[in-house]
């Protein structure tokens, strides 16, 4: 849970907009920069985290925290109060990564028309396959569990990561991901199913229990 | 259905969107019901999923969180300004 917040990280975006957001919004529309800079302060470190595990950096998560903000100044007219206003940022959020990715020329955003195919005869095996030694809840309680995800979602090729991000901890839908990033439902599908294959690999390393690791050529009776 | 077939079916299986014909159903079940591994597979992703979703954000670096309000500020005022300004011409034409 994020104290200055209130929210959790994996909670689902799509939930109903608070009404003191909405008063919040009222008021920042009518010219109170107090309330502008309340809104700011509640969803600033969402849309950082955002960008920095997309990014994989400080100084572009940081042009892309401060462009979402500066957009939401610049259009706060028209957030119509449909869904909840952090939905609305992280799409603008997410608008401003592609843009950067874009201009970097990176390869994140592009559709492969070869990858469906390639990756569901390809996909990574599972090797280490160990069920963990303590739960998620426990392991959240020790400091070391955040590097070490951290970590594993940077070691992630940038494609597969975006879709991760999006998906699965930011709780958008199939749909509304390929839509953010470009690419069609087939290769979001393919893209998730590699990053969570790949980093239940990487945790499992860390997390699993070698005493009861099983072999990943095992007979079937 | 080999650990393979099934390994294509664990977004559907974690996500709940598992659409298969009774049969196919039932070689999956009994596939998942034999094949440990594949059941520690499926634990394993279901875990990745939720120690992510419930992670804690970057911390803001304090820098940038003054330069952010300060640069928020000053845009404000701007565009204040600026609509301040139309308004006055338009009450004044």
């Amino acid at each position: 849970m994020d104290s200055r917040t209130g929210e959790t990280l994996g909670a689902k975006p799509i939930a109903a907009g608070s009404d003191e957001v909405a008063d919040l919004v009222a008021r920042a529309r009518s010219g109170d920069f107090e309330a502008f800079q309340e809104i700011v302060l509640r969803y600033q470190s969402r849309i950082y985290t955002f960008a920095r595990r997309l990014l994989g950096n400080d100084a572009d998560a940081e042009d892309v925290t401060q462009e979402t903000f500066l957009a939401l100044l610049e259009h706060l007219d028209q957030y119509r109060g449909e869904g909840p206003l952090l939905s609305w940022l992280l799409r603008i959020a997410a608008n401003e990564v592609h843009r950067l990715w874009r201009r970097q020329n990176r390869q994140v955003a592009q559709a492969d028309a070869t990858e469906e195919e390639d990756s569901i005869s390809q996909l990574p095996r599972p090797e280490f396959i160990a069920p963990w030694r303590d739960d998620p809840q426990q392991l959240l309680l020790r400091r070391e569990t955040a590097t070490l995800l951290d970590q594993a979602l940077a070691e992630l090729p940038e494609k597969y990561r975006a879709v991760f991000v999006l998906r699965d901890i930011e709780g958008f839908s199939t749909e509304q991901t390929a839509e953010m990033l470009g690419l069609s439902v087939a290769n979001v599908k393919v893209r998730l199913l590699r990053a969570r294959l790949m980093l239940r690999e990487k945790l499992t390393r860390y997390f699993g229990d070698p005493d009861q690791r099983v072999s990943p050529d095992h007979p079937h009776t | 259905m080999t650990c393979e077939e099934l390994l294509r079916l664990i977004n559907e299986l974690v996500d709940g969107e598992l659409d298969l014909n009774l049969a196919e159903c039932q070689e999956f079940a009994e596939h998942l019901a034999k094949c440990n591994p594949c059941q520690v597979v499926v634990d394993n992703i279901r875990q990745t999923i939720q120690l992510y979703r419930a992670g804690e954000p970057f911390p803001l670096p304090r820098e940038f969180q003054a330069r952010l309000l300060a640069s928020l500020r000053r845009r404000w005022q701007e565009r204040f300004a600026r609509e301040s300004e139309s308004s006055s011409q338009a009450s004044g034409s």
